[in-house]
């Protein structure tokens, strides 16, 4: 495998004991077994895996440890998780299974400083702060949380560049209308958030083929992007199937 | 039974995790007295440079047994990430000396436009001098590195891979029964499996 100068992260969304995708944070469509699919990924030596428990937060619980574990045992790569961590303790017991970062969303907008906390102790390269952005009917966007459910009336810039501040590694950024659609990226979006803070931006949602990969980093600056239909779906529209692009193909475009 | 010593810094899971994949039993230990047994030794470590070293150093009979172990009855030791580090004598992060098995030390990345410390991501590491270590790990070997210090080894000759990130760093090294990797094999697919497979076979 070449090696890719822009990372390209299957992004995983975890629902109870199930890999679910969903479509604008809605409806969610069964994938698989979380291990199964990840024994997949691991054959196809990808860079990194991240995987986003949707309904941690909403439930009020923390990681479903048991099932990270499992997933750390199957996987030799760099492994991110999100969902639910509201303290340094539940990011150490993440941390200790073998996942290499936390992602960060709903608590960074109730306690900032559990960022700031997370990345003394463990480094600003073990947090990711996440933020999900909707747009409203006028295209306003403004940050979510709760799974896209509370709308924090926060402007996505202003919040990137305080998250930066408070020592996040990295920004997973997210666009709510565009997941799951396979239409490509919020460019405009990503672009504002990768001019406004130095540290890497993954771009999320939309992603539907290469040309869309090669758009949203060489327009947006993108310092990476996280796939979901499109490396659990066939086609849109179409029957499971796990996949990752051709990594030669990949680095022809991003190259 | 390979060790990997738990001196409270970083995690072991993965580790043990890709040695159970390659059927390697190893175990993470932190009592002194099994380290003075261990058949070989893996170091790891995440976090930094003196915090790493006062551990190891305060830790009851810690120091005394690695030196022993791996200066006096020579096991393969395996420094991984910051443990490599530890390996040399020094490094710009700290003020404490390293272990001090390799002439050299730990300089941070330079100050330079576009450069993003830490290294964070997937790089190339290719081979600088022939070893067991890294027998058989195939064309273009790529791994996954986590630092803001990168090693610089006095002797050239102690330099198994070397990699670039704004600067020519050494991405292994080795003298006699001691070895480093700033990348994390656990974390680095098959390219990563094959050097601890090495590792083992020593």
């Amino acid at each position: 495998m070449t090696m890719l100068r822009t990372r390209v992260i299957p992004a995983l969304l975890l629902r109870h004991e199930s890999l679910v995708k969903t479509v604008g944070f809605g409806r969610s469509i069964y994938v698989g077994d979380p291990c199964n699919t990840v024994r997949i990924f691991n054959e196809l030596e990808v860079d990194e895996l991240l995987f986003l428990d949707i309904t941690a937060s909403a439930e009020g619980r923390g990681p479903n440890l048991k099932l990270l574990a499992d997933i750390a045992n199957e996987c030799f790569m760099p492994l991110g998780y999100g969902g639910g961590i509201r303290s340094l303790d539940q990011a150490k017991s993440v941390f200790d299974i073998g996942f290499e970062k936390v992602a960060i969303n709903t608590q960074a907008v109730n306690n900032l400083a559990l960022i700031e906390e997370i990345a003394t102790h463990y480094g600003s390269q073990a947090v990711v702060a996440s933020i999900d952005v909707k747009r409203n009917l006028f295209g306003r966007s403004t940050v979510r949380t709760m799974s896209g459910r509370r709308n924090t009336n926060r402007d996505p810039i202003a919040w990137a560049m305080e998250i930066e501040k408070m020592g996040a590694g990295e920004i997973l950024l997210t666009s709510i209308d565009r997941e799951g659609t396979w239409e490509g990226f919020d460019l405009e979006m990503v672009k504002r958030v990768t001019e406004a803070v130095t540290i890497p931006v993954i771009a999320h949602g939309g992603a539907g083929c290469i040309e869309h990969i090669e758009q949203v980093v060489k327009q947006a600056n993108a310092s990476a992007v996280a796939l979901g239909s499109m490396v659990v779906f066939q086609k849109k529209g179409m029957g499971v199937l796990v996949n990752f692009p051709d990594s030669k193909i990949l680095a022809g475009v991003l190259g | 039974m390979i060790i990997i010593v738990d001196y409270g810094m970083g995690n072991l899971g993965s580790m043990v995790n890709m040695f159970k994949r390659i059927g390697v039993p190893a175990r993470v230990e932190s009592d002194t007295e099994t380290i003075r047994r261990a058949e070989k030794l893996v170091l790891p470590g995440v976090g930094s440079f003196d915090a790493a070293m006062q551990r190891i150093n305060n830790l009851p009979g810690l120091r005394v047994a690695l030196d022993e172990r791996v200066l006096v009855q020579k096991v393969p030791v395996l420094g991984v990430c910051l443990g490599m580090q530890l390996l040399t004598n020094a490094s710009e992060e700290g003020v404490l000396p390293g272990l001090g098995w390799i002439p050299g030390g730990a300089r941070r990345f330079p100050r330079l436009a576009g450069l993003k410390v830490p290294h964070m991501g997937w790089n190339i590491a290719r081979p600088a001098a022939s070893s067991r270590l890294t027998a058989e790990i195939g064309p273009e070997p790529r791994y996954y590195f986590v630092h803001s210090y990168y090693v610089h080894v006095d002797d050239p000759a102690y330099a198994l891979m070397r990699s670039h990130y704004g600067v020519d760093f050494d991405s292994a090294i080795g003298r006699n029964n001691i070895y480093g990797v700033q990348f994390h094999p656990e974390k680095s697919h098959h390219f990563g499996m094959q050097i601890l497979k090495n590792f083992a076979e020593l």
